[in-house]
């Protein structure tokens, strides 16, 4: 459904140069192309306008119409601008101590999964934190953030749903300095910001507790009034931060950049997933990648180098280059990529690879026990047939299967998997398919 | 506005309640549709501002240019002169791309109907479940609730209080149990009790997931199993604050488990929920009920007409 930028703007260009000269209104087809994608990732219409503008201002001023690739040098400016508004990633400030983080938002953005995550992330960096119960209204919000501190084993302080939340926040507070906690994270009640009741509370909680970090939890998934929802946060309570949250899914996260660009408030992390060390420090450049719908290659790419020192990707680039990978490559790459997650969520990080799994039905899932049937067929082979599998016959694959405890079909079903793969790789080699740079381990 | 939507004279109470949320969401975009056509010409102007407004209120680029062009195309086509005309137009085009919808109410399914409530998390599944359940209940049905939302923490408790302020009984299992078997017994405990409907809350997912998509399927598997007689529904919900990721998400459960309608959820911020015009349009998924408040009477049948009508008010 969404179409990189880039290729939709280097057909444009392509389009255009074969009348030879580009004129002010060719710009104008692109700059269109440019508002349609930043709205179809939600970023909002008047960020957009203001944000076209300027493009359209530096394309024309710069040499766009002179170059070789005007497409590639829009992108260009665009992927600039994009990077601007979105600005560098903050840290976190916990000078005083206990550092004192309140995490506010509307209703379902993620703001208790966010602390335990935050509270888990701290953790790991050596800090002592306690996690706070404020969320008195909806039912059994406090079960919930107490379940997840007992799983993550971080001390929850709660009072229940009777006390009003800012006296539980200045309880906790106390109760946090005699435990000698470094950081205490306070999940509030998620609010609506024209709740001028639910505001007010909020303001309340802020005097009391006088936050080092207010971070604004918010929905990736946000669409048009993310940016009054932020303004009006902002207005009341003063945000130092943004938190993106369900960026596992297949939202662009236009949002974040609206937010940013009207409240300026930095980016602080990104929820990336159910499970609670899931929270990602925020990468400009790949919600850059994102938002124009170019997919997250530079995740990809570190995923990757993580299973792969340099010297096996340089083996493997050469015997992709000179085809002489085999079976046991083959099973030593399934089994890396294995390590690197869930494969469907690797595969959907490659740009247009979504669409291309849609059409084939969906991506099954290699699971531990396919991988291990795998290792096991292979393992029954012998040397000879590893290196030049065209020579398995009917015999030697019922030898196979018998050996590895597995059934004629699943060596056949194994074998053309390996041919497929084969073949897509002489595709790459050849350069019939695009595949980004750093991939290449895979 | 929100009181038109409902079809049936809303309760002193019930009118209370809407009127305070209407206070907040009059001033939304497509709210000012009207004012556009109360200028004393249509110019090129007016067309351009009209698709902002429903970008705005999240209608999405490609239904809001599409909704513009269908109603200029008219316009052209009808030579009509007046603002009233072009107006009558757009509401007319906005009409047809939110759709007819024409399903039967749940309070007059057959008894043994499930109700499969999904959605992605933080959509507002629990609480939607709660106001179904408090819903038809007043219309003379009696429900039960099953829990099968076994991911996240506390999601039974939450259910099971919902449970006791409606009064219906609640099914749940531990978490982490398997979520077909709290479904399974839900649905032959309903039988046994002689309970009309039986509600379904499952785990939040996101629509990307595939295998939580697939436990889905199988959920709906394990009800039909259940009892084979049964007409199941499966109701997506959707944060009316949700942008043009809604369409995914829709199609995305619409493979999966073969939604019939939408619950709007928390349409009472400033969100005008304008995702029900790229949703109908793009997939011909209708909207079925509203969320409008945190009460759990804070639920209205949806009614496109009456939607669209409001809308120019």
């Amino acid at each position: 459904m969404f179409e990189a930028l880039s290729d939709r703007l280097t057909d444009i260009f392509t389009g255009l140069r074969s009348k030879g000269t580009l004129t002010e209104r060719d710009v104008d087809t692109a700059m269109r192309e440019i508002r349609m994608s930043l709205l179809e990732a939600d970023v909002n219409f008047k960020v957009v306008k203001e944000f076209v503008a300027r493009v359209k201002e530096r394309s024309i001023g710069a040499e766009v119409l002179q170059s070789l690739t005007p497409g590639q040098q829009v992108v260009k400016i665009v992927h600039e601008e994009l990077l601007r508004i979105l600005g560098e990633p903050a840290r976190l400030d916990l000078q005083t101590t206990p550092a004192v983080i309140l995490l506010a938002g509307l209703q379902g953005s993620g703001k208790t999964t966010t602390a335990a995550k935050l509270a888990h992330t701290l953790r790991k960096q050596g800090h002592h934190p306690l996690l706070v119960a404020l969320d008195v209204y909806r039912p059994a919000a406090v079960d919930q953030i107490v379940s997840l501190g007992k799983q993550l084993t971080i001390p929850v302080y709660e009072e229940g749903t009777r006390e009003k939340p800012v006296k539980i926040a200045a309880n906790a507070l106390n109760h946090a300095r005699k435990n000698a906690h470094s950081v205490v994270i306070f999940d509030t009640a998620g609010r609506l910001h024209i709740d001028d009741a639910m505001m007010h509370e909020l303001k309340e909680i802020d005097h009391q507790v006088h936050p080092n970090e207010l971070l604004l939890v918010a929905d990736a998934m946000t669409g048009q009034d993310a940016v009054q929802a932020a303004e009006a946060f902002h207005q009341a309570v003063n945000l130092t931060g943004l938190i993106l949250t369900k960026m596992d899914g297949d939202a662009r996260g236009g949002a974040a950049l609206s937010i940013r660009q009207v409240t300026g408030i930095p980016i602080k992390y990104m929820g990336l997933g159910e499970k609670t060390d899931a929270l990602e420090v925020f990468h400009p450049d790949r919600l850059a990648q994102r938002i124009l719908g170019m997919g997250d290659v530079l995740s990809l790419i570190e995923k990757a180098q993580e299973q792969y020192t340099d010297d096996q990707a340089k083996s493997l680039e050469k015997k992709m280059r000179t085809a002489t990978f085999d079976l046991d490559d083959f099973l030593s790459q399934m089994q890396n990529l294995r390590k690197m997650g869930p494969l469907t969520q690797i595969v959907e990080m490659i740009p247009g690879m979504r669409g291309a799994l849609k059409q084939a039905g969906g991506m099954p899932d290699l699971n531990d026990k396919q991988v291990k049937r795998v290792e096991a067929i292979i393992q029954s082979m012998t040397k000879a047939e590893r290196r030049n599998p065209s020579i398995i016959d009917g015999s030697r694959r019922k030898r196979i299967a018998r050996g590895s405890g597995t059934t004629v079909q699943e060596v056949n079903q194994l074998l053309n998997q390996f041919r497929d793969m084969q073949k897509l790789m002489k595709q790459l080699m050849s350069g019939k398919m695009r595949i980004p740079k750093g991939l290449m381990g895979l | 506005m929100l009181r038109n939507l409902f079809r049936r004279e809303p309760t002193p109470q019930e009118r209370e309640q809407i009127e305070s949320a209407v206070q907040k969401t009059r001033q939304g975009a497509l709210g000012h549709i009207s004012d556009l056509f109360r200028q004393q010409v249509i110019t090129e102007e007016t067309w351009d501002e009209l698709e902002d407004l429903l970008i705005q209120a999240d209608v999405g680029p490609t239904t809001a240019i599409e909704l513009v062009s269908r109603a200029r195309k008219e316009v052209e086509k009808e030579e009509l002169k007046t603002p009233v005309e072009a107006e009558t137009a757009v509401r007319r085009q906005m009409v047809e791309i939110l759709g007819r919808d024409e399903h039967e109410p749940l309070e007059e399914m057959p008894a043994g109907t499930i109700i499969l409530m999904v959605g992605v998390n933080g959509s507002g599944k629990t609480t939607s479940i709660a106001k179904l359940a408090s819903y038809l209940e007043q219309r003379g049905r009696s429900v039960l609730l099953a829990a099968a939302d076994t991911f996240r923490a506390a999601a039974i408790d939450q259910l099971r209080v919902w449970g006791e302020r409606v009064k219906a009984p609640v099914v749940a299992h531990q978490q982490e149990a398997d979520p077909g078997a709290v479904v399974f017994d839900a649905v032959k405990a309903a039988q046994s009790r002689g309970l009309d409907l039986v509600l379904v809350d499952t785990a939040g997912r996101l629509h990307t997931k595939f295998n939580l998509m697939e436990e889905l399927q199988k959920i709906k598997r394990v009800a039909s199993k259940a009892n084979p007689e049964a007409h199941i529904v499966s109701l997506l919900t959707l944060d009316a604050t949700t942008g043009q990721n809604a369409i995914l998400q829709a199609k995305s459960f619409l493979q999966s488990v073969e939604v019939d309608g939408i619950i709007l959820s928390k349409l009472d911020g400033t969100a005008k929920g304008g995702v029900a015009f790229s949703v109908y349009n793009e997939l011909g998924v209708p909207i079925w009920y509203i969320g409008t408040g945190e009460k759990v009477q804070d639920l209205a049948p949806f009614d496109h007409l009456a939607f669209v009508n409001a809308l120019f008010e």
